[in-house]
């Protein structure tokens, strides 16, 4: 019986947890209830996934109420996997969030970090999870929301900053995605996404109404994507947020946000309208060949390293663009493929950052000298997830680049191949410079007795890293996942 | 035990020695020990994969698929049988060579490199039993990385700068132009398991052939090509065990048994010659023989010398492989297991005068030889190799490859062959002349102060150094002499590849 509920079950645990947290002051257990409620989120989200590679799309009916009047939770493989990535980050980085923080926040309101953690993530899965279109909205706004609330509890004073220069632009955005919401419900008279899907060819694909919506959502999903030029709230919100933040929003956010636009752009609207009808695919491309190439050659010039590691997003979100782009099944397995992978790299990169921090409080590249003679073992995680991204054979990074210059050569645009290795290229630039300086060169005078991270935050690091050899060799799960969403999504699911 | 058993383990087997090797760290002798040990047990694995090569099969090993259709897979052909049995074989030698060496210099790190090189060894021998382009490609990285804490080992700035260029040309290399190969090949043919014959006839266009072939000999740095040969003169930096073994052994070789390989199994040399989309490899290579020959005789820094010598080896095969027929081919191979000897030998002598005397200069070594006859004895041997005099090995693939390219009517590289053989007499045998009959007046004085200084502990060093390089010539005599007499045996090639 509870099977059945598991779409809503993956949304209502920590929706229900979250509040749990403010009610149960003591921080220990505010800490016990946030792992609790994300680790049954995960086990909910593998279960739904076995669910949906045997069933196929689930639809479930919230509260009974039988769409289109009532809100439909719908998921198919895209859904089951993006749930997989939010709430398997989630899992891993909240054991490591406890001793993390401790740097960071006041303990005696540590409840309420956890609580808005919980809400980051309820809001994060129900997008996932959602088949109405205007709840999808809502959810976008919960978890957006705390997120700013997450990424301002930063102990650096400019954390304030970034997530208000976040929330303007997060706020922009989702508005343009409810304005889209709204013109579609004018042009459709539904909410329901598989709904509007159908009564959109009726309302007529030349219609004034469905072109602004779709450049509406467009626009709200880049910025909400940071796509370039529209990142400019991330490289600061993930510089001073707190580690454990830049981490979980660096592995999931901006997925999610993917996850919108691929679910409206070719699920609602359809390839057909999206790509025949307006020549989208054209500033798609151009802006993520820009967004691959300028955001990493900024990277290699900036001297602390999340920063080089947020530029560093921005590129790989222009690795996923390109392959939605390429409108073809292995264009989109490959940026869904590298939603998964990106995930578990910077995921696991970010992770080993705040350990560094946690031990020198800086993540500065002069102040991390010499570092890898003192903490071995997490410099030498950092070296993994950085070959990840570089795209070393081996590593999960590999396969989403073969993935994606094998699309490339499908379509005959060997050009765009060349592009994407050069950029790889770059990647290794600013990989070596952390690298170079950490076993290199002398630690600065000061900090002369680091000693090595402590396993609460070294063991989620570890276990993110070694997730990218694993799924660099084993990759029948992650590719074959993507492949089933991408023709769902390429067949007009 | 069946022959899969012992291809799998001929590649683990260092691998868990690395693990061991690391855990026996804070003891030297046990890590030696177990060095050694993983050394000997290695080499008997590959042997045992040796019969069934011999009698024709290819032992297969399947495991697990990367990526849907190409599977992480091991055949083991003749090319690929020897050169596993040289590298096996050759770490045996280089182990016993560099606990000599890095107890006689006190190396720090000794525990790091001795990994390091485990691992270097799992990876070679991982390029040389794969069975397809991907597998290779990930051995062929493996081997970079690995190789990289080897060549900075000194972590000074001087091995700061090398490892820059070395990691930067390797990577930018096989990231920027082997990986587009490869996927090209993915994508034209379908496949990317070693055939021969080769797999791209007819799915690829004649002109687009050779691009490809670009792609991938410049994507091969481990070849040397100019003008992407800097990496080798940078890495001189490291020890000397790591040159030996990177110039003879392991990094250099997987260089060009990856382009012999390419281009008997990937292209086919009969589609090769067909196109002649080699032409222009040809004269690369052809100019690189000569270019790097000449650089060298200017050097007086002895290991850039061998390195620079070594350049010009390497195009050798590289020119074999061009030249696309059967007998280049063959002298192509052989000659990656002549410059292998030859070069470990040149190399260890070089380590050992360094070790004795801290002398790195030719022009500082004059009158050595008295001092250390073994060791330039071993010299002069490595040098004809080198050279291609018989009765040495290094005759033998020289001749091949000249017969190749008589065959393939490009007869100007058979002068080129003799120009640089020329050179070749040039720039090494100055070296040994130098040990025996340069006058030794200031140096005397100079000598003796040093052996007065510490007499007990220099004539033990040299003693040292003896001994360890009375090791290197019967390993290097021997085996020149039993290769020289073995290259009937490789007549096998020639059968096999067509």
């Amino acid at each position: 019986m509870l099977m059945s509920h598991l779409p809503a079950l993956v949304i209502i645990i920590p929706l229900v947890c979250a509040p749990l947290c403010v009610l149960l002051r003591g921080k220990d257990w505010a800490f016990g209830v946030a792992v609790l409620a994300t680790w049954a989120s995960f086990v909910c989200s593998i279960l739904l996934t076995l669910q949906v590679s045997e069933l196929g799309t689930i639809s479930y009916a919230m509260g009974g109420w039988e769409p289109p009047y009532g809100i439909e939770l719908r998921i198919d493989a895209l859904n089951a996997y993006i749930l997989l990535i939010v709430s398997g980050i989630g899992s891993v980085v909240v054991p490591y969030a406890r001793n993390s923080m401790l740097l960071e926040y006041i303990e005696s309101r540590a409840y309420l970090f956890y609580s808005a953690y919980l809400l980051c993530l309820c809001g994060l899965m129900g997008v996932a999870v959602t088949g109405d279109a205007f709840n999808l909205f809502v959810f976008l706004e919960i978890s957006s929301l705390s997120s700013y609330v997450l990424i301002a509890l930063g102990s650096d004073r400019r954390a304030l900053t970034a997530a208000y220069q976040y929330l303007v632009m997060g706020t922009i955005g989702a508005t343009f995605i409810v304005i889209a919401v709204g013109l579609l419900y004018q042009a459709t008279g539904t909410l329901n996404m598989a709904d509007i899907a159908k009564r959109l060819p009726e309302a007529g694909y030349g219609n004034r109404t469905v072109i602004a919506a779709f450049a509406f959502l467009a626009i709200g999903a880049g910025l909400k994507i940071a796509i370039f030029p529209l990142h400019q709230w991330l490289p600061n919100a993930y510089t001073y947020a707190p580690n454990v933040v830049s981490a979980f929003l660096a592995a999931t956010a901006t997925k999610v946000s993917v996850y919108i636009l691929l679910r409206f752009v070719f699920s609602v609207f359809g390839v057909d309208f999206s790509f025949n009808s307006l020549p989208s695919a054209i500033p798609f491309l151009v802006l993520a060949v820009i967004a691959m190439f300028i955001p990493s050659i900024v990277a290699c010039f900036q001297m602390n390293v999340k920063r080089v590691l947020a530029y560093s997003s921005v590129g790989q979100i222009g690795y996923m663009m390109l392959g939605v782009s390429l409108v073809s099944v292995a264009g989109l397995t490959a940026s869904i493929l590298h939603l998964f992978n990106h995930a578990l790299m910077k995921g696991a990169l970010f992770l080993v950052l705040g350990a560094v921090f946690y031990r020198i409080g800086s993540c500065r590249i002069d102040r991390m000298a010499g570092l890898a003679k003192q903490m071995p073992w997490t410099m030498a995680a950092f070296v993994g997830g950085g070959l990840s991204l570089v795209g070393v054979p081996l590593t999960a990074g590999f396969i989403s680049k073969w993935y994606l210059i094998l699309a490339a050569l499908e379509k005959g645009w060997w050009y765009i191949a060349v592009l994407i290795v050069v950029t790889s290229l770059i990647a290794v630039i600013y990989v070596w410079r952390v690298f170079e300086a950490a076993y290199f060169r002398d630690p600065p005078a000061d900090l002369c007795n680091v000693v090595e991270a402590p396993l609460s935050l070294l063991l989620p690091a570890w276990i993110l890293v070694l997730a990218n050899f694993y799924f660099g060799l084993e990759t029948s799960i992650s590719v074959g996942l993507a492949e089933r969403a991408a023709q769902a999504l390429m067949g007009g699911g | 035990m069946n022959t899969q058993d012992y291809i799998a383990l001929s590649i683990l087997l260092p691998l868990v020695g690395t693990i061991l090797i690391w855990m026996s760290g804070p003891r030297p002798n046990q890590r030696e020990i177990v060095t050694i040990v993983t050394a000997i047990l290695t080499f008997l694995c590959v042997l045992q994969v040796l019969p069934p090569v011999l009698a024709g099969e290819n032992p297969t090993l399947v495991l697990t698929e990367i990526l849907p259709g190409l599977p992480l897979a091991f055949v083991v052909e003749p090319l690929g049988m020897m050169f596993a049995l040289i590298a096996s074989f050759l770490w045996i030698v280089t182990s016993f060579y560099a606990i000599g060496y890095m107890r006689g210099h006190h190396e720090p790190n000794q525990t790091r490199f001795y990994m390091c090189f485990a691992i270097a060894i799992a990876s070679a021998i991982a390029i040389a039993f794969s069975g397809n382009m991907l597998t290779l490609f990930i051995a062929y990285e493996v081997l970079t990385l690995s190789t990289y804490p080897l060549v900075t080992h000194n972590q000074n700035e001087e091995a700061k700068r090398a490892g820059r260029t070395y990691l930067g040309i390797l990577l930018s290399t096989s990231i920027g132009l082997l990986l587009v190969g490869i996927l090209w090949t993915w994508f034209a043919a379908g496949t990317l398991d070693f055939t021969k014959g080769g797999i791209l006839r007819g799915k690829v266009d004649d002109g687009l052939v050779i691009v490809m072939l670009f792609l991938y000999m410049y994507g091969i740095g481990k070849a040397a090509l100019m003008p992407i040969h800097r990496w080798l003169p940078a890495a001189m930096v490291a020890p000397t065990p790591v040159s030996a073994l990177l110039h003879a052994v392991a990094v250099v070789k997987a260089g060009v048994f990856t382009v012999l390989k390419v281009i008997i199994y990937i292209f086919g040399a009969d589609f090769l010659q067909e196109t002649g989309a080699s032409i222009w490899l040809m004269y690369v290579a052809g100019a690189t023989v000569l270019l790097a020959s000449l650089v060298a005789i200017t050097k007086d820094n002895l290991k850039a010398r061998l390195a620079y010598s070594t350049v010009s080896q390497l195009s050798y095969v590289v020119l074999a492989g061009a030249l696309a027929t059967s007998f280049s081919l063959v002298g192509g191979a052989m000659h990656i297991a002549m410059h292998a000897f030859g070069k470990i030998t040149l190399f260890f002598c070089a380590g050992a005068i360094m070790v004795a005397t801290h002398k790195t200069e030719i022009s500082q070594m004059r009158g050595l030889g008295w001092r250390m006859p073994f060791t330039f004895a071993a010299f002069l041997i490595g040098a004809l190799s080198v050279i291609g005099l018989p009765p040495l090995g290094g005759s033998w693939s020289k001749w091949y490859i000249a017969l190749g390219a008589a065959d393939a009517h490009q007869l100007i590289f058979i002068a080129v062959l003799m120009i640089s053989s020329l050179l070749n007499i040039a720039y090494l045998i100055p070296v040994f002349a130098r040990g025996f009959f340069g006058p030794q007046e200031e140096e005397e004085a100079q000598l003796t102060a040093h052996q007065t200084h510490g007499q007990a502990n220099t004539t033990n060093r040299l003693e040292g150094s003896k001994a360890r390089i009375s090791e290197a010539p019967i390993f290097c005599v021997v085996p020149l002499w039993v290769t020289a007499i073995g290259c009937v045996a490789l007549f096998f090639y020639a059968d096999r590849l067509y």
